[in-house]
């Protein structure tokens, strides 16, 4: 079965303001708990129908259609049809950039606490 | 991993005493840190300097003192990776860096925890900080060496 694309609208009213660049908007879209949820469940269990993921949850298919909306306007996740259903998967893409960002500091971070380990030790 | 975070723990063979003198201490923090700051950390208390590390010395500093707890905690906020002379930071919201101080048998337990990044254009400190010769990657190959000898 062929699985067409849904078109993701972006809306510019959206954006927090000016400035920020790709990743950023990454950032804020995962800093919430039910999208990060969300994205935790589609790395662990792989694409799956909005039925599927809202089973046994305590929010409602509307709430997590939005937060899939917005997971998808920054390019994290897209959705397809399948039959009757749309189903859900993430971009691994744009995690791996958010991550490599992350990954830089916390490499700094781990030399400047072993130059601190040998200013106190030694 | 959390996307908004990063936190590291590390033991210390020393006294928390001396663990917060190379924490609280502008001279003994600019040491191990890599930058040379002016004034002294209190709580409110802004300070500006240089980085000190090879190939960075162009790169003005910046840090924000938040709390001060003697021995026990210890906190500031930056602009993590403003490593670029050419772009102004200011504008851009700010990260909180904790450093918590516990007691241990073996010495001193030191947390560090980075919080903040949401909001944070890090894609562009990142190709500044690839653009970078110098770059931190030989430095942090040589610590790596250090920090594993001393394992």
């Amino acid at each position: 079965m062929s699985a067409k694309q849904l078109d993701v609208r972006v809306r510019t009213s959206r954006a927090p303001h000016r400035g920020l660049d790709k990743t950023a908007l990454i950032f804020a879209a995962l800093g919430d708990e039910t999208r990060l949820r969300l994205v935790a469940r589609l790395s662990a269990d792989g694409p799956m129908s909005i039925a599927r993921l809202t089973k046994n949850a305590s929010v409602t298919r509307q709430a997590v259609t939005k937060h899939l909306q917005v997971l998808a306007e920054v390019g994290l996740a897209c959705s397809s049809r399948l039959g009757r259903e749309s189903v859900w998967e993430l971009e691994p893409k744009p995690l791996d950039a958010a991550r490599q960002c992350l990954d830089g500091i916390s490499a700094q971070w781990d030399a400047a606490l072993g130059r601190l380990k040998k200013f106190v030790e030694h | 991993m959390s996307s908004d975070r990063i936190e590291k723990r590390i033991l210390l063979r020393a006294p928390r005493a001396r663990v917060w003198q190379a924490l609280a201490d502008v001279q003994a923090f600019g040491a191990w840190f890599g930058v040379k700051l002016n004034g002294s950390f209190a709580p409110g208390a802004r300070l500006r300097g240089q980085i000190t590390h090879k190939g960075y010395e162009q790169v003005s500093f910046g840090i924000t003192t938040e709390r001060m707890e003697p021995e026990r905690l210890f906190s500031w906020r930056w602009h993590p990776h403003a490593i670029d002379p050419k772009t102004d930071y200011s504008a851009e919201p700010t990260t909180l860096v904790v450093f918590e101080l516990e007691e241990v048998a073996e010495g001193t337990l030191l947390t560090v925890v980075e919080s903040g990044f949401e909001g944070i254009p890090l894609a562009r400190r990142l190709e500044a900080y690839r653009g970078n010769e110098q770059g931190w990657t030989a430095q942090m190959k040589a610590i790596e060496g250090y920090v594993g000898q001393a394992a």
